[in-house]
């Protein structure tokens, strides 16, 4: 198992925003993580990742078999975790080239990105002026998707969320990020070579289209409503909306 | 202007007389030092290496590689000085008096010798010792010299009082770059520093003036600016403080006196230790169509305190200025203190102020957290960066020049 989340609950300045929450993910899998607007999917993502506002109050969270459920960001990005995000801050006189250098691991005072991470930059559209900007400083939303792909290819995890990664963005660019989600999600090998995994957030399941997932979940109210193929999920909201969820949650199969 | 008997009539009477704002030092404490006390290098390489590698820290190289000089003050004695470039003289105060006997009327021209006890004791040496110390630098008409002279003040011995009295002149259509260094060796425990600095620039002239200082714990700074801008002319001063000093207290003063002149100041300040940093800059916008821009980043640390403060002062139509200070105070033990003034006194001209004191954005730490840096790394890349500005108007010489000063600034910190 790479990821095995086990009766987790979730408080934000005291208030409860998740529970009961159990869900695993294996080695090589991509989850889709569905649900109404505030339903806690941004909040899961965050208290995967350690985020401190987010206060584990229950239940624990496993990573390649170790505990991490009381472990810093900082230490549970450096065992593999990584996220896109959907609104992520602009950081002034931070540029995007500086944080690629620390991201692949680089020396940050050599002057130039490794090649591999220049050929990735430019595959992403990212000319040299571009990567001397303050990372997110008015950037377009397709530009800040692009950004955080990037970034992630850089610092390469073996899980990663995507949040939204699809939003405000371009058909013509959402068919280039699936490409470079595919690359992070080892989705060019065979599936039984697959070793990364990932979980994602999307709104209207556009990028599906794109990156081939195994499960789907329903979260709503803080808690995962249903879980199961992603297509006939995804089918029953298109058609009912998420109030055919709450009916559902009655037959949660724990996966 | 003023004649040596006012000066020292003026300077005389105000040699007990407290700067109007910063603590006060007892001068009494501080040993005078013979301006003959270090002998003279006849190469700045001659330095010794520790003194070298001080040096490079505030932007002084004593390779010379890409400089078109260099003067080294050593507490009183000036040790070096030497042009290579043939559009700009640089000399010896006292030198520069023999020289050129026009020279006098730039003396305490735009820095009055009774400001303070400051102003006066650098002129009461000058004139009751002989101890014209300091530097002359002068652009010739049209020239344009790329490379910029670097200038250097180091206290090398305890409690010394330091004084210097720099006159830089750029003439009609030249343009100057200067880069001076302040420092000192680092088992000083007590020193003061006072500086002087008058600048003249005449019409259709540009100097940049761009200041490292990198002082002991223990040393007092009080420098004395004043700058008069003719018709078209530009002075842009940049300023980086990033390691401790005892307490600063200067408030350059810049008179944009002609038409369409320019005056820019940016600075960055950060605040370690007990430091007291008091800087601020001011314009006078009197010249028709005449600008001003005061920029200024500061973070405090430790029990650090910072006053960061700013003056337009309009008194003629159609000007605009605009005063920019933004903040961090990293520690509760410190304070940032922003003092921004406006002061119009004629219609329709243009003047703003935006100051800004806060904390770092706890949303950039934790982005920064997770793409995989602690959280004082993702602290301290935040404070560089916010205090990494770019600055402005340069040539791309200089500017590489510029930012790498402030790199090395921002690393040491």
């Amino acid at each position: 198992m790479l990821l095995e989340i086990t009766d987790l609950a979730v408080e934000v300045n005291g208030r409860r925003v998740l529970k009961d929450i159990d869900l695993t993910i294996k080695e090589g899998e991509t989850h889709v993580l569905l649900g109404p607007n505030g339903s806690g999917k941004s909040t899961l993502f965050m208290s995967i990742l350690g985020f401190p506002k987010y206060k584990i109050v229950n239940g624990s969270i496993l990573f390649k078999g170790e505990d991490i459920t009381r472990l810093t960001t900082t230490e549970r990005v450096k065992r593999g975790i990584g996220v896109s995000f959907q609104n992520p801050p602009a950081i002034k006189g931070v540029n995007l080239k500086d944080l690629l250098k620390v991201e692949s691991g680089q020396d940050p005072k050599e002057e130039n990105l490794t090649s591999e991470m220049e050929e990735l930059s430019k595959k992403l559209k990212f000319n040299e002026d571009f990567l001397e900007r303050d990372v997110n400083l008015g950037f377009s939303g397709g530009e800040v998707k692009r950004s955080e792909i990037l970034q992630l290819l850089a610092q390469k995890p073996d899980f990663t969320m995507f949040d939204e990664p699809d939003s405000g963005v371009d058909i013509e660019n959402v068919e280039l990020l699936a490409e470079e989600i595919n690359v992070l999600l080892d989705k060019n090998k065979k599936p039984g070579q697959r070793q990364r995994s990932g979980l994602l957030i999307t709104h209207l399941g556009y990028i599906l289209n794109f990156v081939g997932a195994d499960m789907a979940h329903v979260l709503m109210d803080g808690k995962i409503a249903c879980s199961g193929n992603p297509d006939e999920i995804l089918e029953d909201i298109r058609k009912e909306g998420f109030k055919g969820c709450v009916e559902c949650a009655r037959c949660v199969t724990k996966s | 202007m003023l004649s040596v008997r006012d000066v020292l009539q003026k300077a005389e009477k105000a040699k007990k007389r407290k700067a109007a704002i910063g603590s006060d030092i007892d001068i009494d404490e501080f040993i005078k030092e013979d301006k003959k006390e270090h002998e003279t290098v006849d190469s700045i390489q001659d330095v010794p290496k520790k003194v070298k590698d001080t040096l490079l820290k505030v932007g002084v190289d004593t390779s010379e590689e890409e400089r078109a000089g260099s003067f080294l003050q050593m507490d009183q004695s000036n040790i070096y000085s030497s042009s290579i470039s043939d559009s700009i003289e640089l000399m010896n105060l006292e030198i520069a008096l023999d020289k050129y006997n026009w020279l006098d009327q730039y003396m305490w021209n735009v820095v009055s010798p009774d400001g303070d006890k400051y102003t006066a004791q650098t002129a009461l040496r000058e004139q009751e010792e002989g101890t014209k110390s300091g530097y002359f630098i002068r652009s010739k008409p049209g020239t344009k010299e790329v490379f910029p002279m670097q200038a250097c003040m180091f206290i090398g011995d305890e409690t010394v009082m330091q004084t210097a009295h720099n006159i830089i002149i750029a003439e009609e259509n030249s343009e100057l770059h200067v880069i001076t260094g302040c420092a000192t060796g680092d088992d000083i425990a007590s020193a003061l520093h006072v500086g002087v600095s008058e600048f003249y620039l005449k019409p259709g002239s540009k100097i940049t003036f761009t200041m490292v200082h990198n002082w002991a714990e223990q040393v007092e700074v009080r420098p004395r600016t004043g700058i008069t801008i003719d018709d078209n002319g530009t002075f842009i001063n940049n300023y980086i403080l990033t390691s401790p000093v005892k307490t600063i207290q200067s408030y350059p003063t810049a008179y944009c006196s002609g038409k369409n002149s320019k005056a820019i100041f940016q600075s960055i300040q950060s605040g370690q230790k007990d430091s007291i940093i008091d800087v601020g800059s001011r314009v006078y916008l009197n010249g028709e169509n005449s600008a001003a821009e005061v920029i200024s980043r500061a973070v405090s640390h430790d029990e650090s305190k910072i006053y960061s403060r700013g003056h337009l002062a309009g008194t003629v139509p159609e000007v605009k200025g605009h005063l920019e200070c933004h903040g961090l105070v990293l520690s509760d033990d410190s304070l940032i203190y922003a003092v921004p003034e406006l002061e119009a006194s004629a219609a329709n001209l243009e003047m703003s102020h935006e100051a800004a004191v806060g904390k770092i954005d706890e949303d950039e730490i934790y982005y920064l957290t997770s793409r995989g840096l602690t959280e004082e790394e993702a602290s301290s890349m935040i404070v560089r960066g916010f205090l990494s500005m770019d600055i402005t108007e340069l040539p791309p010489e200089l500017a590489n020049e510029t930012k790498k000063m402030t790199d090395m600034s921002l690393e040491g910190m």
